[in-house]
C-alpha cells in the first residue's frame, strides 16, 4: 500500500497484457499513458497554484486577496480558467500565423518536459537518464526560442522588443545558472538527477548554501519572477513578448510560467534539499512523494515571497549583476568546491568534518565577497557619477538679451 | 525492418525534409526555425544511438546558442516582416548538378565502407558514457592536448569579441 504509483502501472499493464497486446507494446502504450497522466497532474497543480498565490500575494500585501468567488476564494482559479476559455484567440494582421501559434505550445512544452526527470518518490521517476540535469538546461533553451517566435510573429514592434529583452535576460542567466548546477553534479559524482537525490545523506544546501542561493537567484531571472520581471513589466511595456495574445494563447504562456516557477521549487528540492529523501521515505514511497511535495511548496514559497518583497531591476542593472557578480562569483564557487571536495577526499575525511569544511569555505567566500564589493565601492560610485542621467527633453536657455 | 529502424526512418526523414525546407523557404525566419528543427532532428538521431550527452550537448549549443543567434542576427536586420527574395540564383543548374553528384559520392563511399554493415556496439552495463568521456578529455595519453587547445581558441574568440565591442 505505500508504492500506489507502480501497483496501478502493475494494475494497467497486467490488463492490457489480459486483452492480448504484445508486451512490448503494453510498455510503450503504458510509458504513453504515464507521460499523459504527469502532464496533467502538472497542470493541473497551475489550478491549485493560481489560488495559492493569489491568496499568498494578498496576506503579504497586508489584504485578503480573493474571496468571493466561493469560500475562501477556492473557485477563482476556476472563474480565471472560464473566463480565459471563453475569451477570442485574436490573431494580429500582419501575424506569422504558423510561428503566431506554435510559440504557446513550445513554450508550455519546455516547461512539461522538465518534469520528465525529476524523481519525485523512491520508485517513481519518468525516465532516469544519466545527463538529466543537461537535459533541464537543454528544455529551456526550447523556451527562449518559443519567446523569440512569439515576439517576432506578433508582427509588433514593441512585442519584438519585449523578446529581445526577455532572450537577453534568459540567455545571460544561463551561464550562472549552468555553473550552479555544476556543483551538486560535482558532489554526487553524476549528472543523473536519481544519483544526485542518492547522494544527499547530508543536504546539499548545507554543503553549498551559496550554490543554492545563486541557483535560486538565477533561476528566478530565467523564469522571469520578480525582480527580474521587466519581461512582462505591467506598467511599462503592458506585456512583452505576449502583447498579441489573448484567450487560450495567453493562457498557456500564462501557465507556462507558473508552472516554470512550480518546476524551479521541484528543482530545489531535487537537487538542495534532498528531492524525496525523508525518514521512512524508502520503505513508503507515498510518504517520499509528500516530503518532495512539501519541499517543492517551501521552495515556490520562497519565490513569491522575494517577488512580492522587492521592486524590479531595471535591464542594465539587471545585466551588469550577471555579468559582472554572478559568474565570476559562480566560477570562485565551482573552482574552490572543486579542490576542497578532491583535497578532503584524498585525505579520507569523516562525513561531518567535510560538511564543515565545505560550509566554512562558502562562508569564506561569502565573507570575501563583501570585503571585494566594499573595497571596489569607490570605483564604483565614480563610474555611476562620470555618466550621470542626461535629460532628454532640456528647455531652452533664455538668450542673452 | 526492426522498430528500431521504423523510428530511424521516421527521424531521418523529418530530419531531411526539414534540411530541405531550411533552403528552399521563402521567409528567412521560417528558415531559421525550420533549421531548429533539423538541428533536433540530429539530436534525436544521436539519441538513438546512445549518445545521450552529445544529444542534450547539441540542443544547447545548437538550438539554444547558435540557433537563437541566427535567429537574433536575422530579426535584428531585418526590417520587413515578410522578408523574401528569389530563392535561386543563375547558377542552379550547375549547383544542383554538383550537389547530386556529391551526394552519388558519398553514398558510394558510404555504402562500401565498413560501417554500412556494423551493427550497433553493445555498450556493458556498468559502463557509463559520461564518465568515459570525462576522463578521456583530460587524460594525458588520450585527448587533454585538443581539448585545451580547444579552449585556448573558445577563449580567444572571446576576447575578441569584447575587444570589438569595446567602447573606445
Amino acid at each position: 500500500m505505500g508504492d500506489p504509483i507502480n501497483l496501478i502501472s502493475q494494475w494497467f499493464n497486467n490488463l492490457l497484457l489480459g486483452w492480448g497486446l504484445g508486451e512490448r507494446l503494453v510498455a510503450v502504450l503504458s510509458l504513453f499513458v504515464g507521460a499523459a497522466i504527469l502532464v496533467t497532474a502538472s497542470l493541473l497543480t497551475v489550478v491549485a497554484l493560481i489560488w495559492i498565490e493569489r491568496k499568498i500575494a494578498g496576506r503579504l500585501q497586508d489584504r485578503i486577496g480573493p474571496n468571493r468567488a466561493g469560500p475562501f476564494g477556492l473557485f477563482q482559479p476556476f472563474a480565471d480558467m472560464i473566463k480565459i476559455f471563453t475569451k477570442e484567440i485574436t490573431t494580429p494582421d500582419g501575424a506569422d500565423k504558423v510561428a503566431f501559434n506554435i510559440a504557446p505550445v513550445l513554450a508550455i512544452a519546455s516547461v512539461l518536459l522538465i518534469w520528465a526527470v525529476i524523481p519525485m518518490a523512491a520508485t517513481i521517476v519518468g525516465t532516469d537518464i544519466n545527463v538529466g540535469v543537461l537535459y533541464i538546461v537543454a528544455v529551456g533553451s526550447f523556451g527562449i526560442v518559443a519567446i523569440l517566435m512569439a515576439g517576432w510573429s506578433s508582427n509588433n514592434k514593441f512585442a519584438l522588443l519585449g523578446a529581445f529583452r526577455a532572450v537577453a535576460q534568459m540567455v545571460s542567466y544561463e551561464v550562472p545558472m549552468v555553473l550552479a548546477l555544476l556543483v551538486p553534479v560535482l558532489l554526487a559524482r553524476s549528472m543523473g538527477i536519481n544519483e544526485i537525490v542518492h547522494a544527499q545523506g547530508t543536504w546539499f544546501i548545507v554543503i553549498a548554501p551559496l550554490t543554492a542561493l545563486i541557483f535560486l537567484i538565477t533561476s528566478m531571472a530565467e523564469v522571469g519572477r520578480a525582480p527580474f520581471d521587466l519581461i512582462e513589466a505591467e506598467s511599462e511595456i503592458v506585456a512583452g513578448f505576449h502583447i498579441e495574445y489573448s484567450g487560450m494563447a495567453f493562457g498557456m504562456f500564462y501557465v507556462s510560467e507558473f508552472l516554470h516557477v512550480w518546476t524551479i521549487g521541484a528543482l530545489i528540492a531535487t537537487l538542495f534539499l534532498g528531492g524525496w529523501r525523508g525518514p521512512g521515505a524508502e520503505t513508503w514511497p507515498i510518504l517520499g512523494l509528500f516530503y518532495f511535495y512539501i519541499k517543492t511548496f517551501i521552495g515556490y514559497f520562497v519565490i513569491t515571497w522575494i517577488r512580492l518583497s522587492l521592486p524590479r531591476v531595471r535591464i542594465d542593472q539587471l545585466l551588469s549583476f550577471n555579468w559582472k557578480f554572478l559568474t565570476p562569483l559562480t566560477l570562485v564557487i565551482l573552482i574552490v568546491t572543486a579542490i576542497a571536495d578532491k583535497l578532503l577526499v584524498l585525505a579520507g575525511v569523516e562525513r561531518w568534518f567535510y560538511v564543515l569544511v565545505m560550509l566554512a569555505a562558502n562562508i569564506l567566500i561569502a565573507w570575501g565577497t563583501v570585503l571585494v564589493l566594499k573595497a571596489l565601492e569607490p570605483k564604483r560610485a565614480r563610474a555611476r557619477q562620470e555618466f550621470p542621467p542626461r535629460p532628454v527633453a532640456v528647455a531652452p536657455k533664455p538668450s542673452e538679451n | 525492418m526492426s522498430g528500431f529502424d521504423i523510428i530511424f526512418l521516421g527521424i531521418a526523414a523529418v530530419t531531411l525534409a526539414a534540411a530541405f525546407m531550411v533552403v528552399t523557404t521563402h521567409n528567412l525566419v521560417h528558415g531559421a526555425l525550420w533549421l531548429v528543427l533539423t538541428l533536433f532532428g540530429v539530436a534525436a538521431t544521436f539519441v538513438l544511438l546512445n549518445a545521450a550527452f552529445l544529444a542534450v550537448v547539441q540542443v544547447v549549443v545548437y538550438i539554444g546558442a547558435i540557433a537563437i543567434l541566427m535567429i537574433f542576427a536575422i530579426m535584428l536586420t531585418r526590417k520587413v516582416m515578410k522578408d523574401s527574395g528569389p530563392q535561386t540564383n543563375a547558377n542552379w543548374v550547375v549547383a544542383a548538378l554538383l550537389g547530386a553528384v556529391l551526394f552519388v559520392g558519398l553514398a558510394y563511399l558510404l555504402g562500401n565502407s565498413s560501417a554500412a554493415t556494423m551493427a550497433l556496439p553493445e555498450m556493458a552495463a556498468n559502463m557509463d558514457p559520461v564518465v568515459q568521456l570525462g576522463e578521456v578529455l583530460v587524460s594525458p595519453n588520450a585527448y587533454v592536448l585538443p581539448f585545451e587547445l580547444a579552449s585556448v581558441l573558445l577563449l580567444a574568440a572571446l576576447i575578441g569579441s569584447i575587444a570589438v565591442a569595446w567602447k573606445k
